[in-house]
């Protein structure tokens, strides 16, 4: 169960990272969205993983670590709310600058433009 | 009193919230009245906890009754209060400014002040590493909205930086203390310096890796060399009262780099004793050499200003990776001038930027003042204390930090490179100063307003800020010595805050 819970974060936050470094908005928003779910599921794990173990006492033999739990949903909270934010930012971006490069300028576009201008001067 | 310490958090709350609810959410004025007397009031919470724990020692405050280490508790030690003493002036110091009319470019400006106010207090107040977590994240979101206030492209274009970095930056948190949680157990600052010395082998080689990973993240917020490309375009672009509120915003990083790296992660950790010293140390001084530099190629006094920041982060840096009671005092110490003397300037600049036309703030010929010798004098005085002249209390930041060097490698390295920022500043701002007061033409623009009275008023509250700092400075100085040594001893910044565990 660990080695499959660990793969599937390690995956998760590899694809994240790579979407993140991409350079239109829309990959990376993707990407972002990607890296809270893997480090939601990895500080679920911090509490180590239990089978059969419930949160509250009493209600199981054993019983699993409650705060990785809270600090979790708290987690969930605020990366819904930065994920809604960014999305917004990304769309004002894109009416703003007329792309959706996260420089705000397109590489190719930026070369024509430079071009353009020497050729005035 | 017993509640004073969690005032800093509740009053920016309760009057943000209320100032989003109808009767005054529609009605500017009322707005700008409630916010100022809310600063008010926090100015004076503040002051008064500052004094308390000055008088009566440390207080904790559980939240919910809760004992540390199992609930979330506040410390209010002399660091913290005189950090959230730092933020409530410079907050009201910038509100007196913004209500002359900078708060007018774009809706909820003071609700959304109040709210980056709470987070910065609550960031300095709190014991617990997951709570830093949710100020930060509270402090940030406010930021984001903050830095959009009254638009334009250049906004946007530097808010998308400033917004993907500092969301990957709380990832990297997120997994820096899942890693801590999983190993030590605990997620109390006090607690875990006490467990940290206990881990050995693979444990606290993984330990180590989340340490790391949390330095990654607070020297992103601290603009720490590699990431620290987002500051100058997003301080430059931000409307001025933002960008003056934001200069406090990299202090947030250092302050939780000497909190994590001196009090967890210090002497007494064990085999994790001072794990960022080393990466610290060379990342300071490039970051110095790297402000400086920008500093030299500044088109405006904006961006100077950015770039002073940045040198001023790296001399802080510098302070943490030294290491010691005196060079903690002397970070403490520079830590208030720094942050009053830019957010003084970052003001000032849009003052100038106003008064002379299309040509703003940019270090070109162009239209003379409408208050020259005002600006001129406020210029003067907010330059020659960046530099670090005396009488100001640059000067004395300074020569607290030189002094703070302990061995000869150390005074090799920083002297040097403190004493050769200083001289950039010097040059820049002169080069500035000269181009913007003594070279113009022609006459006053015709759209050029003069400065408002509160807008006045606001600047010259930071700036008086610099020889008061001088003048009371045994003790100021006196009282970051005991801060410092706060910080450094295991027993009272640990075992203290923890009931019924001795060492």
């Amino acid at each position: 169960m660990e080695g499959m819970y660990a793969f599937c974060v390690g995956l998760l936050t590899a694809c994240g990272i790579f979407l993140t470094l991409r350079g239109r908005s829309f990959s990376v928003v993707i990407g972002l969205t990607l890296l809270s779910y893997a480090v939601n599921l990895f500080l679920f794990a911090s509490g180590r993983l239990k089978l059969n173990a419930a949160a509250v006492l009493g209600q199981s033999e054993q019983y699993s670590d409650p705060l990785p739990q809270a600090l979790v949903l708290t987690a969930i909270v605020i990366g819904f709310a930065m994920t809604a934010f960014v999305v917004i930012l990304a769309m004002r971006a894109r009416a703003d600058l007329g792309n959706d490069h996260v420089d705000g300028v397109l590489p190719d576009q930026e070369g024509e433009s430079s071009h353009k201008s020497g050729g005035n001067n | 009193m017993q509640h004073l310490s969690i005032f800093p958090i509740l009053i920016p709350l309760l009057f943000g919230a209320i100032m989003l609810l109808p009767p005054i959410s529609r009605d500017l004025n009322s707005q700008r009245i409630s916010s100022i007397i809310g600063m008010f009031f926090l100015l004076i919470s503040s002051a008064t906890l500052l004094f308390q724990v000055e008088s009566d020692g440390l207080q904790i405050y559980a939240l919910g009754g809760w004992q540390a280490p199992f609930g979330i508790a506040l410390i209010a030690d002399k660091v913290s209060s005189l950090l959230v003493l730092l933020t409530s002036f410079l907050a009201f110091s910038i509100m007196l400014y913004a209500v002359a009319g900078r708060d007018k470019g774009g809706a909820h400006f003071h609700p959304l002040f109040m709210f980056q106010v709470m987070g910065i207090n609550g960031a300095f107040l709190t014991g617990d590493i997951f709570n830093l977590f949710v100020f930060f994240e509270v402090l940030l979101i406010a930021s984001y909205a903050l830095l959009l206030h009254a638009g334009g492209k250049q906004k946007t274009q530097a808010a998308m930086h400033y917004v993907i970095l500092n969301l990957v930056g709380s990832s990297l948190f997120l997994f820096g203390l899942g890693i801590l949680y999983g190993t030590l157990g605990t997620l109390n600052m006090a607690d875990m310096a006490i467990k940290v010395a206990q881990l050995e082998g693979e444990t606290a080689t993984l330990a180590k890796t989340g340490a790391l990973l949390l330095l990654v993240v607070f020297g992103l917020k601290a603009a720490m060399l590699p990431m620290h490309f987002w500051l100058p375009k997003t301080y430059a672009s931000a409307s001025a009262p933002v960008a003056a509120m934001f200069a406090i915003m990299t202090k947030v990083g250092i302050y939780s780099i000497f909190r994590v790296y001196t009090v967890i992660f210090g002497d007494d950790a064990g085999e994790l004793a001072n794990i960022a010293t080393p990466w610290l140390w060379p990342l300071a001084l490039l970051t110095i050499t790297i402000g400086s530099i920008g500093v030299f190629a500044s088109p405006n006094i904006r961006i100077l200003s950015a770039n002073l920041v940045i040198v001023s982060s790296g001399s802080l840096l510098a302070c943490a990776a030294i290491n010691s009671e005196e060079a903690t005092s002397a970070a403490l110490y520079y830590m208030v001038h720094s942050t009053l003397a830019s957010a003084g300037l970052f003001l000032l600049a849009d003052v100038i930027a106003r008064q002379r036309g299309k040509a703003e703030d940019r270090f070109v010929h162009s239209r003379p003042f409408v208050q020259p010798r005002l600006l001129g004098f406020a210029f003067a005085i907010s330059a020659m204390s960046l530099i670090g002249m005396p009488p100001f209390s640059g000067f004395v930041g300074k020569v607290m930090i030189l002094q703070a060097t302990q061995s000869t490698a150390q005074t090799i390295w920083i002297w040097p490179l403190i004493l050769i920022g200083s001289l950039a500043a010097l040059i820049a701002l002169s080069r500035a100063g000269t181009t913007l007061f003594w070279r113009h033409n022609g006459s006053v623009a015709a759209e050029a307003e003069p400065a408002k009275k509160l807008e006045i008023a606001g600047i010259a509250l930071l700036l008086s800020a610099s020889p008061l700092l001088v003048l009371f400075g045994s003790d100021v100085s006196e009282f970051t010595q005991q801060a410092a040594y706060y910080l450094h001893d295991i027993q009272s910044s640990a075992y203290d805050l923890l009931p019924g565990v001795t060492q």
